[in-house]
């Protein structure tokens, strides 16, 4: 019975160990392992993913290429943006842009991109450092001001649409160059004649009796992206108290015509890159939806409402690929020195504990590639903090493993059997085991909180990552070490008692005549029946 | 078997010993140099015309007097560099030569060493491609950020170790001299590299308290595992009295406490000695770190345990402040 549970245990671990050594397996295999071998280029892995969208579940699969590494280990995109005043030339700079920082932080922490560096260059200056997204996405994230605008058809007294007839549509003032503006009814636009509406922004009269643009300014920071039943995405907006009244004269009216979304003085397109111009159906004043936006637009626009308009637009000066902070060559010498350090942890622990010590250090083996395979699965962006806490896990790892072995030893010198011996190690170690992570974890839970609080994303980094690596240690030094030690009682290596304890032949005499004191009348294990 | 508990007066001073420079030196401002990520400083781009190595300008520029510089390949023979904000940084006056200002003494260094600059356009040139003061990086709010989290942190882990050594008595106790070890480590590290900071200009960035939360965990960790085996042996009666089962589970520890954190210190030195340059400060940190942790679960944590049990405070100061003549009160304790 218990033998055959071993082996499916054994077999579910073997499983988990090669799918996560497939996952890991780095595509560049040549940054991480001796390049005289020619590795095979690791795929990735591809997950079925659900994700909760404002109530709707959405499945994807998700492509784990490379491991997401943070800035300080890999480098990212770096940005230099330059305030432009040409438009506002009484802003105040200094001001504006350390507000600027804050929001692009807000946008870039939204994005999920941990880790990046935000800093004041010169005067007029921000430098920004984003790790592991490419170039254009980054300018598009932090260098949009981020103004929405709702506009409106310009109309003529008979509500038809004006258009721009054989010149090109400007936004910025709306108006026609080169060409003639004429009317057209609603009913006769086509795909075609629709770039050519003139837009002008939509204005309401305020509860102080003055005439305001609809904007962002008036939605509150809480879109939201949701899934329309279809699984297409939907971008849901709020209004502020104040921006209602605006809204619902200006949908008033609007009934029955189209209203377009601007950002940054252009029109925001759909999937298909058609301009996004719902047709008004009803008068709404809280809150609207706009539908059409392909999920990555979706996705970004809402960041953007939600962090705030910039309150300067901001030039990109210079855009280029930075490498690591800690400097490229460094990172990878240390990447080796760590493989190095892990095969002399192995080494010591088969040296030390013989043949539990060389089954231990199968256990780390598979231990740290199901960590490494869930940080790349999750994604975690890992940066020195996450490998700082990498390595204090895979300690406490070893740790749990030493005191098992310790007290196996112990259990052994007592003079009971090599069977009895393994469950007692094992269950009078788990205590200590148990409390040692539960306190590590308690720990990891309130730094997190912390960090999240105080936006020190070091802090939270560490701890999010300590904790995954705590609870895969946990596993690893019950589930797969004990495993294969049971699985190895059952062959003919357990016939040699000197491969388990190196110097048991001299205690066991001494053992035998005087009474252990490690010994409780009452065995806390039970042992095998 | 080891007496460990005996010579724990001992231990406590030379503990206070190690750590009273430390202390000392923290008291005298500045207790900590922030580094470049909390201050800011100058940012400047070079371009080589020849083949310039990562390494080589680090320690061209660790050379010209900036050890702190942070260096970001950013393109063929192109670097992005961060340092300390550089004296005399500000622009040359338009006429009449100009002193030469830190600017140009860097400029000159790493000409001489590492030949022509390039400018944009890949025309040779002897300036920098741009050159600017900037802003840190990280708040130094976060320093302060983190020293909340650790003491909520700590406290959680008084009242979770007090709670999973209720069936022992006192487990307050068991808590509070965890903490107490807790405060040891940190105060040796951070002392340590106050002094270092003093001596060799040691900087504190954000990989020092990474390296700082690092060695906390291992700390609690430690006594966690040494008080579980006095909590095992209390259970069974282990040893005469109170110090003497102490004893025993430090003895029965004690192997595992020093492969533990020899297989550790084996990863660390292994790193120092083969990594790259750029970690060095955060490995020196857990190196010292979990060295300390060990000892302080085995000569701090544990001792204190015996300390308060054996009422060494109450005869202390009994020894000071002498009193009436009365039978020392340890036997009538239960």
């Amino acid at each position: 019975m218990r033998g055959r549970r071993n082996r499916i245990l054994l077999g579910i671990i073997v499983v988990l160990a090669v799918l996560s050594v497939a996952t890991v397996w780095p595509s560049e295999p040549d940054r991480y392992l001796p390049s005289f071998v020619p590795w095979p280029e690791g795929k990735g892995a591809k997950f079925p993913w659900i994700r909760f969208e404002g109530g709707a579940i959405t499945f994807h699969l998700k492509e784990a290429r490379a491991m997401r590494l943070g800035l300080d280990l890999r480098g990212g995109t770096r940005l230099v943006l330059e305030a432009d005043t040409s438009q506002a030339p009484d802003v105040n700079v200094d001001q504006a842009l350390d507000t600027a920082a804050k929001i692009i932080e807000r946008r870039v922490n939204a994005f999920g991109v941990a880790e990046s560096e935000i800093q004041r260059q010169g005067s007029d200056r921000l430098a920004v450092q984003l790790p592991g997204i490419d170039p254009e996405k980054a300018r598009d994230l932090v260098g949009r001001t981020a103004v929405l605008e709702f506009r409106e058809p310009k109309l003529d007294e008979n509500k038809n649409i004006t258009v721009c007839q054989g010149g090109t549509v400007t936004y910025d003032p709306p108006g026609c160059e080169g060409g003639q503006e004429a009317a057209m009814a609603l009913q006769s636009l086509t795909a075609a004649s629709e770039e050519s509406i003139i837009w002008v922004p939509a204005q309401a009269v305020g509860s102080d009796g003055l005439e305001k643009n609809l904007t962002g300014r008036f939605l509150k920071p809480n879109t939201l992206v949701s899934a329309s039943n279809v699984g297409l995405p939907i971008l849901n907006f709020e209004m502020t108290k104040e921006g209602s009244p605006l809204l619902e004269q200006v949908t008033t009216r609007l009934i029955g015509l189209p209203m377009a979304f601007f950002l940054d003085g252009e029109p925001i397109r759909g999937n298909d890159n058609r301009i996004l111009a719902p047709t008004v159906r009803a008068v709404i004043s809280d809150k609207g939806i706009i539908e059409g936006l392909s999920v990555d637009d979706a996705r970004l626009l809402s960041i953007q409402l939600n962090g705030g308009a910039l309150p300067v637009p901001l030039k990109v000066l210079q855009q280029e690929e930075v490498d690591a902070t800690l400097g490229a060559d460094s990172v990878q010498k240390s990447v080796i020195a760590g493989e190095v350090a892990l095969l002399i942890i192995m080494l010591f622990m088969t040296l030390f504990y013989r043949l539990p010590g060389a089954l231990a250090s199968l256990a780390l083996f598979v231990y740290t590639s199901i960590v490494l395979a869930i940080f790349k699965v999750w994604p975690v962006t890992l940066t020195l903090a996450g490998i700082a806490a990498f390595v204090l896990s895979v300690g406490m790892a070893v740790d749990a493993n030493i005191l098992i072995f310790e007290r196996m030893k112990e259990e052994l010198r007592a003079g009971r059997s090599l069977v009895a011996a393994i469950e007692a190690g094992f269950s009078r170690a788990w205590p200590s085991i148990r409390d040692s992570n539960v306190s590590t974890l308690i720990t990891c839970a309130i730094l997190y909180w912390f960090g999240d609080q105080f936006g020190a994303s070091l802090v939270k980094g560490f701890a999010f990552t300590l904790a995954i690596g705590v609870l895969v240690s946990m596993f690893s030094a019950i589930m797969v070490t004990r495993t294969f030690l049971r699985v190895t009682i059952g062959t003919p290596l357990a016939r040699h008692l000197g491969w388990w304890v190196v110097d048991l032949a001299e205690t066991r005499g001494p053992a035998a005549v005087t009474p252990a004191p490690g010994m409780p009348p009452q065995s806390a294990s039970g042992g095998e029946e | 078997m080891f007496d460990f508990v005996r010579r724990r007066n001992f231990y406590y001073l030379l503990s206070l010993l190690v750590l009273v420079p430390g202390i000392i030196s923290l008291a005298i401002p500045p207790s900590l140099k922030p580094g470049i990520e909390f201050t800011g400083g100058t940012t400047f781009t070079v371009r080589f015309a020849q083949n310039v190595h990562q390494d080589a300008l680090r320690s061209a520029l660790s050379e010209l007097g900036h050890p702190e510089a942070i260096v970001q390949g950013t393109g063929e023979n192109k670097f992005l560099v961060r340092t300390r904000e550089l004296k005399g940084a500000v622009a040359a006056p338009e006429v009449g030569p100009a002193p030469p200002s830190e600017r140009d003494t860097i400029e000159a260094g790493l000409q001489q060493r590492f030949g022509d600059f390039l400018d944009n356009e890949g025309k040779v040139s002897n300036r920098f491609i741009d050159f600017y003061i900037v802003s840190g990086t990280v708040s130094e709010e976060i320093g302060r950020n983190a020293g909340f989290a650790v003491i909520a942190a700590s406290v959680a882990i008084l009242l979770y170790i007090s709670w999973a050594f209720r069936a022992v008595p006192r487990p307050f106790v068991f808590g509070t001299a965890a903490i107490v070890a807790l405060l040891h480590d940190v105060v040796l590290v951070v002392g340590t590299f106050s002094i270092f900071g003093k001596v060799f200009g040691m900087e504190i960035n954000t990989m020092f308290l990474t390296g700082l939360l690092t060695v906390m965990g291992f700390s609690v960790h430690d006594d966690i595992v040494v008080f579980d085996r006095i909590r095992e042996n209390l259970r069974r009666g282990e040893g005469r009295d109170f110090s003497e089962c102490v004893n025993v589970s430090l003895n029965q520890t004690v192997a595992r406490s020093v492969n533990t954190s020899f297989t550790v210190v084996l990863v660390l030195v292994a790193m120092l000695l083969m990594g790259g340059v750029t970690i060095r400060d955060f490995l020196l940190v857990l190196l010292i770190g979990i060295i300390s942790g060990t000892y302080s679960s085995i000569f701090i944590a544990s001792q204190l345990l015996v300390t308060w049990e054996e009422r060494d405070i109450q005869r202390l100061f009994r020894r000071f402040l002498p009193r009436r003549r009365r039978p020392a009160p340890v036997e009538t304790e239960g």
